[in-house]
This record gives structure tokens, sequence and C-alpha cells, in this order.
């Protein structure tokens, strides 16, 4: 009845049999999630962290099989963190600072990432998603012993959805048969190719590009450097680019292009991979075969994030190509965005219109995403001869000349965007430093033994630095709880520099996904009140 | 003397970088050449100063072994 798509790396969530399956009337559940992925598990563990009622369901029993995502990025792991497992995430995953570019038979030029001081977490780490998804499913497991209402049903495939006024309909199949439930939301984070989205009938539109990549990991035991190594035209004939990245275990992906007119059967032959591999990495080295696959991709999104109560989230709402790290990266964000908005909602704290600023805010960072990665994957695989021309002589000028070396593409590292122009934004009243205006996320600073971001998100927080307030702030059923800070807290400057600039003081109202909303030199009850309720669609 | 600018002079490069690219969109190889040619021109002429426009011919000559 059920049929595995792919297979297991590990069984996590097999399925058991549930009260609700016995029921002669369809359960009525707050939430339902389908696809218990990263991004799914992150809207449960957002939503139950708020005490709201969440159920995934998944027509597999586990993760699937393979290092997929590798590269998460500061924001990412901040908002994990925020969820209780961003540590082991961050323990776990390998950090590198030390790129290098090839050209043909030899380096063009190196460069050091050199990360801003004073963040908690890195720029981004390497980490096999298997080890991601599993340490955020460990966390649910904690977080149910605390009586936290999320709950994962693997083995329950959702074959029809029925959108009525005020709930929808699903029905699941499961290995002992099928049943109904029914969805006050319905939030579909299932993946690039969405059987939710295909089952609405949504479109997902964009631009597919004419190239694959053979991935391959191999687990090498040698002193190879934790650098990242990207090869453009390689002479080890090996496909028209060759990327190298160190994972945790001593693994390594290796990515080789290898055109779109290709023999994916022949290609996966152990022996041809292996043909590609020694090539590249010289006949000496010995390493083990890990997992491999081939991929093309696509930078496509829906028109729209949100249908009335069906929401969509990480793939199934926008697709890009690799290259960047965007994908995970910007599902998180997405989670991160909707979570507080849909639980207001639910407990009656803001207007449902509060979910429309979900789609205008993170279609804006979709589309940054989408074409930060085209532009990427333009350079690496450049669509005409006049293009490639292009390419070549920027690499070839890169090697002497250090002009050329920031228009050399090979990935633009995910940035959180900024929501400029967001309706629940208000204006700028500090005329303080750019990256903190409104709309912003937070940077992290350093206050002695901690951190800044722990402090804040989760919930409103009015932060005060060098600024009196209220301890605590009630507007229109919206709590806002005070964190004060001063001069004295930051010994590094970091403070000053991200969130004062000119000014002595400063008072910034953050949303609980910890971005800005509004700011302003001091503490003004009108002003802040009015921030409020515009920060929750109320105004 | 004035001298050739080698380091990173031009602001949020990836935009240039993909402006440049569409200024060839739908034009043919041919097309492409003097699209080029003409842009050449007429930034060689922003420059001006001789000494940087010998060095710049000089810098674009690379020796290719």
């Amino acid at each position: 009845m059920l049929q595995e798509r792919y297979q297991l790396a590990y069984k996590l969530y097999p399925y058991e049999r549930s009260a609700d399956q016995d029921q002669d009337t369809p359960v009525r559940h707050p939430v339902v999630v389908l696809g218990g992925g990263p991004i799914g598990v992150a809207t449960a563990l957002d939503l139950g962290r708020q005490g709201i009622p969440v159920l995934v369901l998944d027509d597999h029993e586990g993760v699937g099989m393979g290092s997929r995502a590798i590269c998460f990025a500061k924001r990412a792991l901040e908002i994990a963190d925020r969820y209780g497992c961003g540590k082991p995430m961050l323990d776990k995953g390998v950090v590198w600072n030390l790129g290098k570019v090839f050209h043909k038979e030899e380096k063009v030029f190196e460069f050091n990432l050199l990360p801003e001081e004073g963040h908690e977490f890195p720029a981004f780490i390497n980490l096999q998603q298997p080890y991601f998804e599993q340490f955020m499913i460990e966390r649910v497991r904690d977080l149910q012993k605390d009586g936290v209402p999320i709950e994962i049903r693997g083995g329950n495939r959702v074959d029809s959805v029925t959108v009525k006024d005020d709930h929808i309909v699903l029905e699941i199949m499961t290995p002992e048969g099928p049943y109904k439930l029914e969805a006050d939301w319905l939030i579909g984070c299932d993946g690039a190719s969405s059987p939710l989205r295909n089952m609405l009938g949504y479109d997902f539109t964009g631009k597919v590009f004419q190239d694959s990549f053979l991935i391959a990991d191999i687990r090498m035991k040698a002193d190879f450097p934790t650098e990242r190594w990207f090869w453009f035209e390689p002479t080890h004939g090996s496909g028209a680019s060759t990327l190298l990245h160190k994972q945790p275990d001593d693994i390594w992906r290796v990515d080789f292009q290898i055109g779109w007119d290709v023999d994916r059967k022949e290609e996966m032959k152990e022996e041809n991979i292996r043909r590609r591999l020694d090539a590249f990495l010289g006949d000496s080295v010995q390493y083990d075969m890990v997992w491999s696959s081939i991929y093309t991709f696509q930078c496509k999104r829906m028109e729209q994030f949100r249908h009335g109560r069906v929401i969509f989230a990480g793939d199934a709402a926008h697709q890009v190509s690799p290259f960047g790290a965007r994908g995970a990266n910007s599902g998180m964000q997405d989670v991160d965005n909707l979570g507080w908005k849909l639980g207001m909602v639910i407990k009656g704290q803001a207007p449902e219109t509060l979910l429309d600023s979900y789609n205008t805010e993170r279609i804006h960072g979709a589309d940054e995403n989408i074409l930060n990665s085209t532009r990427s994957t333009d350079f690496i695989t450049p669509k005409s001869d006049v293009s490639k021309v292009l390419r070549n002589a920027v690499l070839q000028l890169s090697k002497d000349y250090e002009f050329a070396r920031p228009l050399v593409n090979s990935g633009r590292l995910s940035l959180p965007c900024t929501y400029d122009g967001s309706p629940l934004n208000s204006a700028d009243a500090l005329g303080g430093p750019a990256r903190t205006r409104p709309g912003s996320p937070c940077p992290d600073a350093p206050l002695g033994d901690t951190f800044l971001l722990p402090m804040l998100g989760n919930e409103f927080t009015l932060l005060t630095i060098n600024a009196d307030a209220p301890d605590t702030l009630e507007e229109s059923g919206v709590q806002v709880k005070r964190v004060a800070l001063s001069a004295s807290d930051d010994k590094t400057g970091a403070l000053k520099e991200r969130y004062l600039g000119d000014n002595d003081s400063a008072v910034y109202l953050i949303r609980p996904d910890q971005h800005v909303a509004a700011r302003r030199p001091s503490f003004d009850e009108t002003h802040f009140r009015a921030a409020i309720r515009r920060a929750t669609g109320q105004e | 003397m004035a001298f050739l600018n080698t380091k990173p002079n031009i602001d949020r490069p990836d935009d240039f970088y993909a402006e440049l690219l569409s200024a060839h969109d739908g034009l043919n190889s041919d097309e492409s050449q003097d699209y080029n040619t003409r842009l050449l021109l007429i930034l060689a002429n922003h420059v001006g100063d001789r000494d940087v426009l010998s060095q710049a011919l000089a810098a674009a000559s690379q020796k290719r072994e």
C-alpha cells in the first residue's frame, strides 16, 4: 500500500496505530504539517514550543539517505538554537574558512572568509542533512517528554485534500488502511515535488537549468586539508567544474558537473564514478564510496505561499539551485517567519491577515535567493558562448588582478534577507546602523560570557541599550518583555557598532523571529504601542 | 604618471556582471563581439589617460603558457 520513494538513513518515526484511526468521525487537529523533513520538523518545533498542538504526517518512517544539503548557514543555526538544537549541530559540523579557486590546470586564487568576530555561530558549517534532521527530531523527543504537544506519524501518506471554509479534510493511507482527519491549518513542507501542491493544482514556475551534477560522498583517511576547492574546467577531465567540500566523519563531498545529455545509469556505475574521482584526486589517494547521486536543478517558486488555511514552506514553496546553500537555509527562515504569526492567529492575538505578511516577506526572501543562485548558476554553467567567454576572462584575470576576484561566482553564501518595505515595519526613528534597520534579522553580539541572540526571540522583546522603558508592556493582547543592556555589558563594542552607531542609546522592538520591527533613540509609549500593533497586523 | 587601478572598484559586482550579461541577450556571436568592442571604446574614452590606457592594454594581453 505504501511504497518507499527513497531509502532511509535512520528510521526515526516508525508507523504506530493512532487512536484517530479508530474514530467514527474524523478528529480535528489545530495544525497538520505535511512532511517530516527538516522544514516540517522545524515547523513542529516552533509551534509546539508555543503550546500549539501540531501533528506531522510523513509517508516515510524516518530520515532519507544521503548527505544532500550539507551547508548550514549562521541564520539557520541560530533558528535551530532558538528551538534548542543548534549546539549539537555546531559540535558535529565542520567549519572551513579557506577556499581555493582553480581554472584549468592551475590555482587562480584563494580566499579566507575571515568571519566577523562576536557571533555565537560561525558563518556556516558543513553537516550532512541526516544529522541536521536527527538533531531536530531528538529535540522533539525531549520536548515531548516535557509535555510539548508535538506528534510525528510515520507511514501516513496523504492521498487527498479537501479544502472547506474553515478547515481541511485529509484522507490518509497507512500500512493498516485509510483514515480521515481534519485540520484547522495545513502546512505543506513536503519538498520540491510537493504532492500537496500538485493535489491542489497550484503552479510552480521558473527556470530549469540544462546541466546535471554527479555527487560522490567519499571517506578519506588521508591528510586532506579542510578547504573548499572549486575547479572550473578542470584538466583532470572529470567535468565542466568540480567542487570539493569536507563533511564530518572523514567524508568529502565531490560534485562533478557532467552536462545535460548524460546516461544516468552509466554515470552512476561505481567504476565510472571512480574513474572521475581517480582523475581528480590522483591514483595514490585511497577512499571508500559512501553515497552518490545525480541531480539536475531549477529555480522555481509558487506565485503565493499562502492559500487561505493552506500554507507552503521550504522547497515545496520555492526551489533554488544548490549554489550558495539557499535551500534548507531559506526553508528554516520560512518556518522562523511563519511560526509566531500562525501561533498568534491561532491564539486569537492577531488577525488572520497577519499571515499575509508571511507571504510578502518570504516571497521577498525567495526572490532574493533565486536571483543569487541563478547568477551563480549562470557563472558556473554559462548558458551562451559570450557568457562563457566573459566567465573565462574573469577567471584568467583573477589570477593576477584582484579586481576580478569579486566577480568570480561559485556560490554566494546564504544570508538572511532584510524585510525592507514589509507592512510590519515601523519607519526607522533611530537612524542607526543600516544592518539593524527595521526588517533586519538581529545580528548577534557578545555580552561577557553569553550572547545577545539567546536573550531575544520567542516573544516580542523591547531591547533597551542605555535607555529606560517599562519591564513589561501589553498592547492589544500582545505581551512584550524587556531586555535591558547598557554600555557596561558591551566589552567588545560590538553591540554599539551593530545597534547604536552614532547614537548614545536605543530602544528596539524585536519580533519573536529576532527581526527588528521598530527602533528609536528612547522609549516613547505611543510610538512603541503603535509599532506593536503594526508588527502584529493590527494597524 | 597615473596608474591603472587593479583593486576591486565596482560596487555590487554581481549586479554589474548580471547587467553586462543581459546586455548580450538576443545577440549572436558577431553582434556580441561588436557590442564588446563598442563598449571597450566607450570605456577607454571615459578613462582618457594615455598612460592608464597603455597599462590596461598590457594587462589584458596575458601570456598563457
